[in-house]
């Protein structure tokens, strides 16, 4: 029996979502630009669509771009503020390659981390003191909501009243990728001015996606042509994906009140088991790496889903070879194009030493997770880990 | 049938290796290790060859994963490399990455994995023989006298041989793609890798050093210490060079027969003022253990063997080898290997060589 925790990179696709999506695809495929009876019958599944993913995420219909996923979504917003406005755009040196790639091609800024993992505030004011004594405009300053490999959840709130103050015209744009399924987007995103979605990530098809773009936004779009989701992103709705999508994130919202305690009871009965089977673990952000002094943080600051632990004296290419032999589909940090492990670009922002940000291991929950997962994973990882260390 | 970790590059070897594997129903896991994170196009570890080796494994449905061992690549092979020319040697970084990387490294993931052997595509073979009751195993030549890799492998010891399998090494190299191609690997007509892996085509070795060391002009003297050029990078320069000196339009040719780094100081001469009688060479490996005696001796990937006495001073770390015929000095930081008929003895590093005894330069 395969024991599938890697639910952070993709999920499986929900039985909502999956009802939708394939008489989209056989009966009502009609292009929703079109003027007959097909076509408005797809537009009017887009429309419903949209009005259901802007009840999950608190938005105006309106406000809703679909993409081509999170990526695009992400792309859309920085690309598309920096080239509207001419300013120079901002990131904490967390974020995803989704939002890194484009800030490093636009030659942005990047805002420090503290060792708890979350944005360092004053640094991000510091940084939005010297522009405007410069005279440089900022474009949008880019600060997700959930890290994709901790799981820290960051402090919003505070990036927004500090980016108001000293950057009034600069629009702030948050990755929100990994929140849908833990977190209420259409409060804690409240204030944002746009924020990416990305669907296959809450049990939703792959390749879909959305940017909430806010009124006093404006972005220069990506792909032009054909007019779509007014003139924001051109090409032909994928209607099936996108209705697949606003039915999974339907879905997850509906059902959080009761997956949240229960995967977060899961989630802490495995972090705990693996803390008290092997020595040398580091839980990201809640413990301190070694010989380093600070101040950690609790475990609520974190999604519910998420066991990010870093093991001393391991490789997770070794530990991720031995889990998946015990069928554990299990991620480290970030993979390069050629699918080796590469260091966590996070880990380093937060101060921790190479050996140990090769060691990681994400383990990463979701809807579909049971008991005999995290049954499965207390008994495989210390083992692994245990092995490695006596044989290395 | 046992567990076999085998290395898979990408190249048809490679493939060729788990493929047998595979046939004499071994439980068989591929792995590719990625090594340069640099520009490079000339080696192995592109992501074009991850994708080969991952979807030469897909065809023999096999599980295939990747390592990356970059940093010890980079300790153990790139840098050495590069202190190397910078200290006037001549390295040769396959061997340095035979004996740090694919069989140390990897040795050590397969330990901590669980997987006793370990497969490569070499072409070599392991001979066994009984000594004092005991059984000795010695790195041997592959059946292809043109691919044959027993040279860059001389290093390996019982405790690797042991548990090492060359799939390949009774195989010619057209036999390797006919078995490839009948077995409709995508890999069956992929051409050799050439060169060092870690180094760009465009632009070579000098650009490559040029972007890590303060590269020093040279000052070319014949042997009467005369200036007659000069050239570009003394690092770029090796005992017995004779292209790309740029001498122009002189009727005999000319050697590199002396390389004084201190003074960056390039001396030009016959090719028998690079004739030795004797070679010592250094940090020795020994298959089984040190042995003085006659030898056949290879002092370059390809070269020829040429016979030699070999005396083993006492720490068994320096041989002296007294050549039958003299023999060009071997650049210092080269492979000197030592063979008996096709088995490697031993192996070591080309040190100084003792020019007094060498007759034509005297």
């Amino acid at each position: 029996m395969t024991h599938y925790l890697d639910n952070a990179a993709t999920t499986a696709l929900r039985q909502d979502a999956l009802e939708v999506l394939v008489p989209l695809l056989t009966e009502t495929y009609g292009n929703p630009s079109g003027a007959h009876r097909m076509a408005r019958d797809a537009n009017k599944v887009l429309d419903e669509s949209r009005d259901a993913l802007a009840e999950a995420l608190g938005c105006e219909p309106g406000h809703i771009v679909f993409t081509g996923g999170g990526t695009e979504a992400d792309n859309l917003a920085i690309t598309g503020a920096v080239e509207a406005s001419g300013g120079v755009a901002l990131c904490s040196s967390i974020e995803h390659h989704a939002v890194l790639d484009p800030i490093e091609h636009h030659g942005g800024r990047l805002i420090a981390v503290n060792l708890d993992g979350r944005i360092d505030i004053d640094h991000l004011a510091d940084t939005l003191r010297t522009l405007a004594s410069a005279d440089e405009r900022v474009a949008v300053v880019s600060i997700m909501l959930v890290n994709n490999e901790t799981g820290i959840v960051q402090p919003l709130d505070e990036v927004v009243a500090t980016v108001r103050e000293l950057a009034p015209d600069a629009l702030i744009h948050t990755d929100a990728v990994q929140a849908l399924c833990w977190l209420d987007i259409a409060t804690v995103a409240a204030e944002a001015d746009l924020v990416s979605i990305s669907g296959h990530k809450f049990g939703g098809p792959k390749g879909v996606g959305a940017l909430v773009v806010r009124d006093r936004s404006a972005l220069t779009p990506l792909l032009k042509g054909g007019g779509q989701e007014r003139g924001r992103r051109g090409g032909t709705h994928n209607v099936a994906g996108i209705a697949a999508m606003a039915a999974a994130a339907t879905a997850t919202v509906a059902e959080r009140p009761e997956a949240l305690p229960r995967v977060a009871a899961l989630r802490d009965r495995l972090v705990n088991g693996i803390k008290a089977s092997v020595d040398g673990v580091i839980e990201s952000g809640c413990d301190l790496p070694p010989g380093v002094e600070g101040t950690a943080l609790d475990r609520s600051n974190k999604t519910a889903n998420i066991a990010h632990l870093c093991f001393e004296g391991i490789a997770s290419e070794a530990l991720l070879f031995l889990l998946e032999r015990q069928d554990i589909m299990a991620s480290a940090a970030s993979s390069c194009s050629s699918g080796a492990m590469e260091p966590s670009h996070v880990l380093s922002a937060m101060g921790y030493d190479r050996p140990l940000a090769f060691g990681s291991l994400r383990l990463s929950l979701g809807y579909t997770t049971t008991d005999a997962d995290v049954d499965a994973a207390l008994a495989a990882v210390p083992a692994a880990v245990t092995q490695i260390r006596e044989r290395s | 049938m046992a567990d076999v970790m085998v290395a898979m590059s990408g190249g048809v070897d490679s493939s060729v290796a788990a493929a047998l594997l595979v046939n004499e129903g071994h439980n068989v896991v591929g792995v590719t290790l990625k090594l340069w994170g640099g520009a490079s196009d000339s080696g192995c570890c592109s992501v074009s060859d991850v994708d080969d080796a991952r979807r030469v494994a897909q065809q023999l449905d096999i599980d295939h994963h990747v390592f990356n061992f970059g940093d010890d690549f980079d300790e153990f092979v790139v840098n050495p490399y590069v202190a190397d020319h910078q200290a006037g040697r001549t390295p040769n970084p396959c061997v340095e990455c035979n004996r740090h990387i694919k069989f140390d490294r990897l040795f050590r993931r397969a330990d901590a994995l669980g997987f006793h052997l370990v497969a490569s595509g070499h072409h070599a073979r392991i001979a066994e023989e009984t000594l004092d009751g005991a059984m000795v195993r010695r790195v041997a030549r592959g059946a292809d006298d043109a691919k044959d890799q027993s040279y860059v492998l001389h290093m390996l010891g019982q405790t690797q041989l042991e548990r090492l399998i060359f799939p390949v090494g009774g195989y010619v190299k057209d036999d390797v793609r006919e078995v490839a191609s009948a077995l409709g690997l995508r890999t069956a007509t992929k051409p050799d890798s050439q060169d060092v892996c870690f180094i760009h085509s465009v632009g070579g070795r000098e650009v490559f050093l040029g972007d890590r060391i303060p590269l020093r002009p040279a000052t070319l003297v014949d042997s009467e210490g005369l200036q007659v050029g000069q050239l570009e990078s003394i690092e770029m320069v090796t005992l017995g060079q004779r292209r790309g000196l740029n001498l122009g339009g002189e009727d005999h040719r000319r050697y590199v027969i002396d390389i004084d780094h201190e003074t960056a100081t390039v001396t030009v001469g016959e090719r028998e003022a690079l004739l030795t009688a004797v070679q010592r060479v250094e940090n020795m490996e020994w298959s089984h253990q040190p042995e003085a005696g006659r030898f056949g001796v290879q002092t370059s990937a390809h070269g020829r063997v040429q016979g030699a006495e070999v005396e083993v001073l006492d720490d068994g770390l320096t041989v002296v080898l007294s050549w039958d015929q003299p023999q060009q000095r071997v650049a210092p930081g080269q492979s000197v290997v030592l063979y008996r008929d096709d088995a490697v003895v031993g192996g070591g590093i080309a040190g100084v060589a003792l020019r007094p005894t060498a007759p034509a330069a005297s």
